[in-house]
């Protein structure tokens, strides 16, 4: 049973769309927060852990310095003001995946604050989104629920705790409100998800794989009739963990809260579950501004001093940002906007970026990877960078094709052998002997039998019809089986017939 | 070989030295003392949760070999090597259960050792087993333990102060030479001065807390507790010192503390008189011994002062805020999931909330859910503000105060407790009664200054030992020492020997008979 919606049409006449969004990232220090233990994912449960991840009796949290400077370059590559002193807070709650039973947050003073970050958008728009806060915190333990249908707690017998992701450094990006984005609201709620996957990522702070829960994402909306100023009542979509689901949920949610407040009801404020297989959400569990945590200073830990030779310091580490180097390499390379974006969305550009460094040209790195490899990609239906073409193969496809050893034709089933196992395009070329026909006197042979067998065409080309002589080339290229090169063909039949080209 | 028990850290550590005893000798000895007097729950002086016999005489049999071998390998051994040693049980130690006086913990072995363990160990002192305390610490009497109330020596009926009664305890009857004790709001000091003992709080940091259970985490201190100023200051430079574990921890801690005791001096030193800490509500014999206490510092050369600390009034109050703020946060981790008592309800179903609170209501006692409550209470929205943040403006009138009095004075001086040792039952009823025990300890660690009791004389009532509490500026310990030394010197001409000489023999043989 799934909520009653409005058409998103209908829904974006009506109201106007108020969004907001907690991104977390989890951090790919090597030991966690405030412990020692390995911070590393997939390991045997409960294996990550010490005593202080357990929070058994006695033991005392230590700042993991490496996560403060990740937080720090996070913020600085969100815009953000960098806090030069900040401090911890305890947030309490009863959950058996938090062993405290609360958790080591910040809470008044983060440490970087007041950012934004301009999010692309596929008319070549940019939005900016205002970014709040981002503070550091420690994950909680995951829970496994067992015994019930539905993998939920609801109905389960027990639940297993893995204490091996409690303590994992976490940086949460909170936005301001957002405001003015209209129908593109689904599309801005994925792009900005991105953008900050894609910040992270490329800062080599997080491994940034939202299927592990690397960046998991809470989405707020509200929406409110157009010209009225006050905020409608909010949800809050927990965990919506690929970019598709940000899209689909923040759409969902639009059109939930449109038939909503167009039947005369109000809004709850609760948090919501995105389910994958019905596209839609269900209530969560209300949550309302007073939910009352107890946060307090940490007393067990000093505060946080960001010094500003130290925060330039780090500033100065920072790679270049992803949109700055989109417009390079897209000025560099000479692509249209409409194929840079088709490269950006493949999720090739780094890999192109490699291939012009190792001697292709851009055009011929793109004619590759947007080409060939994209289209035995989405054959295997997997990611093109998935399929494991190296751009070393490319620009030795390239050259081998340049040097007239092999035509694009025979090249294709050479990337075929590579993909095969079969080695270096060379090694594939010399295995499957896919090597072009140079050797003029076997061709000579071959067009004389050809030239035999269609006398009729052979009389037109010698009357000067010369574009006929591509039927002869074809039946020269069947009995080489296409290892000819068709202009050297050309050459010799026109040769043989005493005809100027 | 009973007269072993009767000496000092010092003089131990001395004669195991010159091998005129071995380590095995001093550990047993104390062993059969423990065996003798402590009793249990219901006699003797149970100060003692658990004795840990066997490791204690391996690690002193370890010392004495290691000693008899000569060389650089006796060299290499620290002065209290084959000292036996007590550790309160809100310490954790691998080998030994770690109760924290609740039954919340019963049973429960720690995986790792307290930093302050790893040092006793690495020193190669006999531990001789974990002592006493009110639950988590929470209390001033030591009858808030969930395994029975310790005894004072000085009169089995009477509290031995808390919540480190049992390490106090258990120094006063020589059942143990040295004991570590914790400090939140005078559970080291105060034991100290109705015991008859001398017990040492740190300035904050300079003991690491890493695997002392907490309680109210910007408050605890581990520290000394001993017979002798200098054995404090001999065990309080052994377990002081930066730990990377607990980032409380000073980088730059006190030093100097054993020579300080070695060769104290108040000559021109300026002793401040604290008016806030004495007058109306302290015993009359309390106030005769403290001011004879000043009359002899006078004597020794030192210039005593009057100091005025106003704010001082209010920190009982704000300190009744934020150690149950604290606690409420620091024992929300004792839900009977990962360690410890689970305890399910009685019926109904078995929710993870449920559970939680059927472990937690059989678990901790009146005094722990009183402060739990309270913190809870304090921290909520909505009065958060007006009781924490409060209580955290006083505490900065506090250290305020503390500031302007040593510009005034090199040390402070107090009475440690208001009253000598009350009588076993006689404030269990009336915590507001019971919590006024600390009001003159609780000011130095709301403003994380060092304090040291040491035994100031007999009270003539009632004959019971009185506490002479000293205070200094933060990371000067030592001036604690250098003046604890010269008092209890002329305390000692003044008495005629240590006051624990007058202390009544405990008859071994009544308490194993009633046993």
């Amino acid at each position: 049973m799934t909520d009653a919606t409005l058409s998103f049409d209908v829904a974006m006449e009506k109201f106007d769309p108020v969004l907001g969004f907690e991104v977390h990232v989890e951090l790919n220090t090597a030991t966690k927060m405030f412990s020692s233990a390995p911070n590393v994912f997939g390991d045997e449960p409960n294996t990550n852990v010490n005593e202080v991840d357990l929070g058994l009796p006695g033991v005392l949290p230590v700042v993991n310095k490496k996560a403060v400077e990740s937080s720090i370059k996070i913020g600085l590559a969100l815009n953000c003001k960098i806090a030069e002193s900040c401090t911890f807070a305890r947030k309490h709650y009863f959950y058996p995946d938090t062993p405290k039973n609360f958790q080591t947050s910040q809470y008044d003073d983060p440490i970087a604050y007041d950012g934004f970050l301009d999010v692309e958008l596929s008319d070549g728009s940019t939005f900016r989104v205002e970014i709040e806060r981002a503070h550091m915190e420690e994950d909680a333990g995951k829970l496994t629920h067992m015994g019930g249908a539905t993998g939920r707690i609801q109905g389960a017998d027990f639940s297993l705790v893995d204490y091996n992701r409690a303590g994992v450094p976490l940086v949460e990006i909170v936005t301001k409100p957002i405001e003015g984005a209209g129908s593109r609201a689904p599309e801005l709620a994925k792009a900005y998800v991105a953008a900050v996957r894609e910040i992270v990522k490329n800062l080599g702070v997080s491994d940034a794989k939202m299927e592990r829960g690397n960046v998991r994402c809470d989405a707020n909306v509200s929406l409110r009739p157009y010209g009225q100023e006050k905020f409608g009542t909010r949800s809050e979509t927990k965990n919506v963990n690929s970019l598709r689901a940000v899209e689909n949920a923040v759409r969902f949610e639009i059109q939930r809260h449109a038939a909503v407040l167009n039947s005369g009801n109000t809004i709850v404020q609760e948090t919501r579950h995105w389910h994958e297989d019905t596209k839609s959400t269900t209530s969560g569990r209300p949550k309302s501004d007073a939910d009352d945590y107890r946060y307090f200073p940490e007393p067990d830990l000093l505060p946080i001093l960001a010094t500003p030779a130290w925060v330039e310091s780090l500033r100065a580490e920072l790679p270049e940002p992803p949109a700055t180097r989109r417009k390079r390499l897209q000025a560099d390379w000479g692509y249209t906007d409409l194929e840079f974006r088709d490269v950006v969305n493949a999720g090739v550009m780094d890999e192109i970026e490699e291939t012009v460094a190792a001697g292709a040209t851009a055009a011929v790195a793109r004619k590759w990877w947007m080409g060939e490899i994209a289209r035995r990609a989405k054959l295997a239906d997997v990611d093109p960078v998935a399929l494991g073409v190296t751009p070393a193969v490319v620009v030795e496809l390239d050259a081998l094709i340049r040097s007239g050893a092999i035509n694009d034709k025979l090249a294709r089933e050479v990337l075929d052998g590579v993909l095969a196992g079969e080695g270096t395009p060379a090694e594939v070329v010399q295995t499957r002997g896919l090597a072009v026909v140079s050797d003029d006197g076997a061709l000579q042979s071959a067009i004389d039998t050809a030239l035999a067998a269609q006398p009729d065409v052979a009389d037109k080309i010698r009357a000067g019809k010369i574009q006929a002589v591509g039927a002869i080339v074809g039946g020269v290229m069947k009995v080489t089986k296409g290892q000819a090169d068709a202009g050297r063909v050309r050459e010799l039949i026109l040769k043989t017939l005493g005809v100027e080209a | 070989m009973t007269d072993l028990i009767k000496h000092s850290a010092a003089s131990l550590a001395a004669k195991l030295a010159a091998k005129e005893v071995s380590a095995v000798e001093v550990t047993q000895a104390h062993l059969d003392r423990i065996a003798a007097v402590d009793g249990d729950a219901e006699h003797g002086v149970h100060a003692f949760l658990h004795v840990n016999t066997e490791q204690a005489l391996a690690v002193a049999a370890d010392v004495d070999t290691q000693r008899a071998r000569g060389g650089s390998a006796a060299a290499d051994l620290h002065q209290l090597a084959g000292v036996p040693i007590a550790v309160k049980d809100l310490i954790v130690t691998i080998g030994q259960p770690t109760t924290a006086g609740s039954r919340i913990l019963q049973g429960w072995h720690s995986p790792y050792d307290a930093t302050v363990v790893k040092k006793l160990r690495a020193a190669r002192m006999p531990i001789l087993g974990k002592t006493n305390l009110d639950e988590f610490a929470m209390g001033s009497s030591t009858e808030h333990s969930a395994y029975g109330p310790t005894r004072n020596p000085w009169d089995l009926d009477r509290i031995p102060g808390g919540s480190g009664g049992g390490s106090a305890a258990a120094v006063a009857a020589f059942e143990a030479p040295l004991a570590l004790g914790t400090d939140t709001g005078g559970s080291i000091r105060q034991p100290g001065a109705v015991t008859g003992t001398v017990g040492v709080k740190p300035t904050y940091g300079g003991v690491s807390r890493y695997g002392a259970i907490a309680m109210a985490s910007s408050l605890d201190q581990i520290g000394p507790v001993s017979r002798t100023v200098l054995d404090s200051a001999l065990l309080h430079e052994l377990i002081g010192g930066h730990d990377p574990h607990d980032s409380t921890s000073l980088t730059d801690p006190s030093t100097g503390l054993v020579v300080a005791a070695r060769t104290g001096n108040v000559k021109g030193l300026r002793i401040g008189v604290v008016q806030e800490l004495g007058g109306e509500g302290y015993q009359a014999g309390v106030l005769a011994r403290f001011n004879e206490s000043l009359d002899l510092l006078r004597d020794a050369g030192a210039q005593i002062v009057e100091v005025s600390c106003p704010n001082f009034v209010y920190a009982l109050g704000a300190y009744y805020l934020i150690m149950p703020s604290e606690a409420s946060s620091n024992l929300a981790k004792f839900d009977g999931v990962r360690f410890g008592l689970r305890t399910l309800p009685a019926d109904g179903a078995m929710t993870i909330e449920r559970v939680m609170a059927s472990t937690r209501a059989a678990g901790f006692g009146d005094e722990v859910k009183r402060r739990i409550i309270l913190g809870t209470y304090a921290l909520s929205a909505g009065y958060y503000d007006a009781y924490y943040g409060s209580a955290q403006k006083v505490r900065t009138l506090i250290q305020r105060d503390f500031d302007a009095a040593f510009t005034q004075a090199d040390v402070l001086i107090s009475p440690t407790a208001p009253t000598t040792a009350f009588k076993l039952g006689e404030k269990l009823d009336d915590p507001l009664a019971m919590y006024l025990n600390d009001v003159a300890t609780i000011p130095a660690n709301m403003a994380g200054v060092p304090g040291l009791s040491l035994p100031g004389g007999l009270a003539d009532e009632d004959g019971l030992p009185v506490g002479i509490q000293l205070l200094a500026p933060a990371r000067e310990d030592a001036r604690l020492y250098r003046v604890g030394a010269v008092l209890e010197e002329m305390l000692e001409e003044r008495w005629g020997g240590p006051i624990l000489n007058k202390a009544p023999e405990l008859i071994p043989t009544q308490i194993l008979e009633a046993k």
